[in-house]
C-alpha cells in the first residue's frame, strides 16, 4: 500500500506534463492565443473569476463574506442550487414511483413500457418543450434536471427493489412481519446500494443537464457564464469556467460518495 | 459451562411456551415443471412429540426441505394438512422459528440489531428487549460482536446470530434446514453442541433437515430417512444413545452403516434419474 502523497504526485504527474506542453505551444506562438489561450492566462483569468470583485473595504464588509463575494461564488451558487432543486423534485418523485414499480408486478406491466420509450430521450430533446411550457428563467431549468434526475433513480429503485432474495422475505415472515415492516424494514434497506447507485447516476446527470438549461434559459451559473464569455470572445474565461465545472463536479461526487460509503456500511462490496 | 440465562426473567416465560406436538397428514406436494410435474412429497404422515428432536435425512431432492417449508407455512401442501399443538398451520409465523443454511441475516443491521427484529415486531419495550439481546447474545457467546455487521462474521458466527434471532421469540418449534450445512467441520461440532445445550435446557421441539448421516447421529432421538421422489417416509428409527454421543462408540458406528444403506439407495436413485433425464433430452 503506498502512501497518499506518493499516490497524489503520480496522479499529478500527466496534468502537469500537459500543461507545460500546453504552455510551450503557446508561448512559442503555434496557436492563435484568442482560439487557445496559455495556462497561464487561464490561469489568471481564472483568479479573477474566483477573487472579489470589490477592494476589501473594512467600514462595510465582513471578511468571510467578502472573500466569497467574487463572480465564480455566485455563479457556482446559482447553478448548485438548481441542482439540489432540480434533484429533489426528480429524485422525489422518482423514488415512489420506483419503490411501487418494483414491488408491485401490476404497476410493473402497466408502466414499464412506457418508461422504457421515454427513458432513451435525452433531457436535453425536452429544451423546446420546456421553454414552451415554462418561459425562460428557472422553471425550465428545473423541469430539466429534474428530468435527468428522474429516470436513472428511478431505473435503479426499480432493480433495487427486484433483486432483493427472497430469503430475507421468508426470514421476515417467519419473524412475524406484516407487509408493511417487511416494506419499510427490508425491502428499502435492501434496495438501498441500487438506489445511492442511482441517486450518484441521477445527481452526475443533473449535473450536465444544469450547464445546458443555464446556456438556454437563466442569466447567470457556470453554464451561462461560459456561453457569455463566448459572445465576448473571452477564450480563457471559456477554460477557467469549465475547468470549474470539473472541480465543482469531482466536488460533488466525492461528497455523494462518501455519503454513500456511510450509508453502506453494512455493504460487502463497495465500489469508488 | 456458560450459564444459559443470566437473570431467571427468560426462564419463567420460557415456562409459558412449552414445546409443541406437530402433526403431519396426508401431505402431498406438486411442482409444476416445464413438460410435466414433479411430485416432491407423497403421502407423508408424520407426528412429532413435543420436546422431540427429529432429523430429516436423505439426498438432495428428497423433499426434506420441502416438508420442512410446508411446516414453517412458506409453502401450502397440494394436499394434506399440518397442526402443531392442534392449530391447523396457515402461513409463516414466529412460533416456528426457522434458521437457514444461507444465515438469511439482515446484512444492514448489526447483531444486536438481527436479534432484537422480531422482539420488536412483536411490540416489545425498548428495555425489555435490550434486556432480551443481552441475554441471547450471552447465552450465543456473542456479546463481544453485538455491533459488528453479518459481512464482518464467519459463517459458524453468522449462524450463532441466526439462532439467536429465532430463540428471541421463544418459540415452541425450532426448524432448521441443513443449518450447519456449509461450515467446517470444527465450527459444525462446536455448534451441534451448542444446539444441543439450548435444546436441553429450553426444550424445544426441533426439525432439522440434514444430508448428513453423522450429523443425524449426533444429534437426533429420531431419524427419519426419506426417498428420492417422490418423496415418501423410508425408514423412522429412534436413536436411545446418551447424550453427548461418541463418534467411534460400537452403537454410533452399526446405525451409521444401516442408515448409509438406506441413504446410499435413494442416492443412486437420485443419480439414475439424472443420467435418464439427461439421455432423454
Amino acid at each position: 500500500m503506498k502512501r497518499n502523497w506518493v499516490r497524489a504526485i503520480e496522479g499529478l504527474i500527466v496534468p502537469i506534463a500537459l500543461l507545460l506542453f500546453w504552455q510551450a505551444v503557446c508561448s512559442l506562438g503555434f496557436v492563435d492565443p484568442r482560439k487557445l489561450p496559455s495556462p497561464i492566462a487561464v490561469g489568471l483569468r481564472w483568479a479573477a473569476y474566483i477573487a472579489p470583485e470589490a477592494p476589501f473595504d473594512a467600514a462595510k464588509d465582513f471578511a468571510p463574506t467578502w472573500i466569497f463575494s467574487g463572480e465564480f461564488f455566485r455563479d457556482a451558487m446559482g447553478s448548485l442550487w438548481r441542482v439540489i432543486a432540480g434533484f429533489v423534485v426528480g429524485a422525489g418523485l422518482a423514488l415512489p414511483f420506483g419503490l411501487a414499480m418494483g414491488a408491485s408486478d401490476t404497476m410493473y406491466r402497466y408502466l414499464n413500457p412506457l418508461l422504457q420509450v421515454l427513458r432513451p430521450i435525452p433531457p436535453i430533446a425536452y429544451i423546446p418543450l420546456s421553454i414552451l411550457w415554462f418561459g425562460l428563467g428557472n422553471p425550465p431549468a428545473i423541469f430539466l434536471i429534474a428530468l435527468g434526475a428522474f429516470f436513472p433513480v428511478l431505473i435503479n429503485t426499480i432493480a433495487g427493489v427486484r433483486a432483493v432474495d427472497s430469503i430475507y422475505l421468508r426470514a421476515a415472515r417467519n419473524l412475524g412481519a406484516s407487509q408493511m415492516t417487511i416494506f419499510r424494514r427490508v425491502i428499502l434497506p435492501a434496495a438501498t446500494p441500487y438506489i445511492l447507485s442511482g441517486v450518484r447516476i441521477g445527481i452526475g446527470t443533473a449535473f450536465i443537464v444544469v450547464i445546458v438549461a443555464e446556456m438556454i434559459a437563466v442569466n447567470n451559473g457556470l453554464g451561462f457564464r461560459i456561453l457569455e464569455a463566448r459572445e465576448y470572445f473571452w477564450s480563457d474565461k471559456i477554460i477557467a469556467g469549465m475547468f470549474s465545472i470539473g472541480f465543482i463536479g469531482l466536488a460533488i461526487d466525492t461528497l455523494v460518495n462518501r455519503l454513500n460509503a456511510h450509508l453502506l456500511r453494512w455493504h460487502r462490496g463497495l465500489d469508488s | 459451562m456458560t450459564p444459559l440465562f443470566v437473570t431467571d426473567a427468560p426462564v419463567n416465560a420460557l415456562k409459558a411456551a412449552l414445546p409443541a406436538h406437530i402433526e403431519v397428514r396426508g401431505v402431498s406436494k406438486m411442482f409444476r415443471v416445464p413438460g410435466g410435474e414433479v411430485v416432491a412429497l407423497k403421502d407423508i404422515n408424520l407426528s412429532v412429540g413435543a420436546g422431540e428432536f427429529v432429523c430429516l435425512l436423505g439426498p438432495s431432492g428428497c423433499g426434506k426441505s420441502t416438508l420442512l417449508n410446508a411446516i414453517a407455512g412458506f409453502a401450502p401442501p397440494t394436499a394434506g394438512t399440518i397442526t402443531v399443538d392442534g392449530r391447523a398451520v396457515k402461513g409463516p409465523g414466529p412460533d416456528r422459528g426457522m434458521v437457514f443454511q444461507e444465515y438469511a441475516l439482515f446484512p444492514w443491521m448489526t447483531v444486536a440489531q438481527n436479534i432484537a427484529f422480531g422482539l420488536e415486531i412483536k411490540g416489545q419495550g425498548r428495555a425489555q428487549i435490550n434486556q432480551r439481546v443481552a441475554e441471547l447474545l450471552e447465552t450465543l457467546k456473542l456479546t463481544d460482536f453485538r455491533d459488528r455487521f453479518p459481512k464482518d462474521l464467519s459463517g459458524g458466527m453468522r449462524q450463532r446470530v441466526a439462532i439467536a434471532r429465532v430463540l428471541a421469540l421463544d418459540p415452541p418449534v425450532l426448524l432448521m434446514d441443513e443449518p450447519f450445512g456449509a461450515l467446517d467441520s470444527l465450527t459444525r461440532r462446536s455448534l451441534q453442541d451448542e444446539l444441543l445445550r439450548i435444546w436441553a435446557a429450553l426444550g424445544k421441539t426441533i426439525i432439522f433437515v440434514t444430508h448428513s448421516i453423522e450429523e443425524s447421529i449426533y444429534l437426533a432421538d429420531r431419524i427419519v430417512v426419506m426417498t428420492y421422489r417422490p418423496g415418501t417416509i423410508k425408514a423412522d428409527i429412534q436413536v436411545s444413545m446418551a447424550h453427548p454421543r461418541d463418534g467411534a462408540a460400537p452403537e454410533f458406528n452399526a446405525l451409521k452403516k444401516q442408515l448409509s444403506g438406506l441413504v446410499m439407495e435413494e442416492q443412486s436413485r437420485h443419480e439414475q434419474a439424472e443420467l435418464k433425464a439427461l439421455t432423454t433430452d
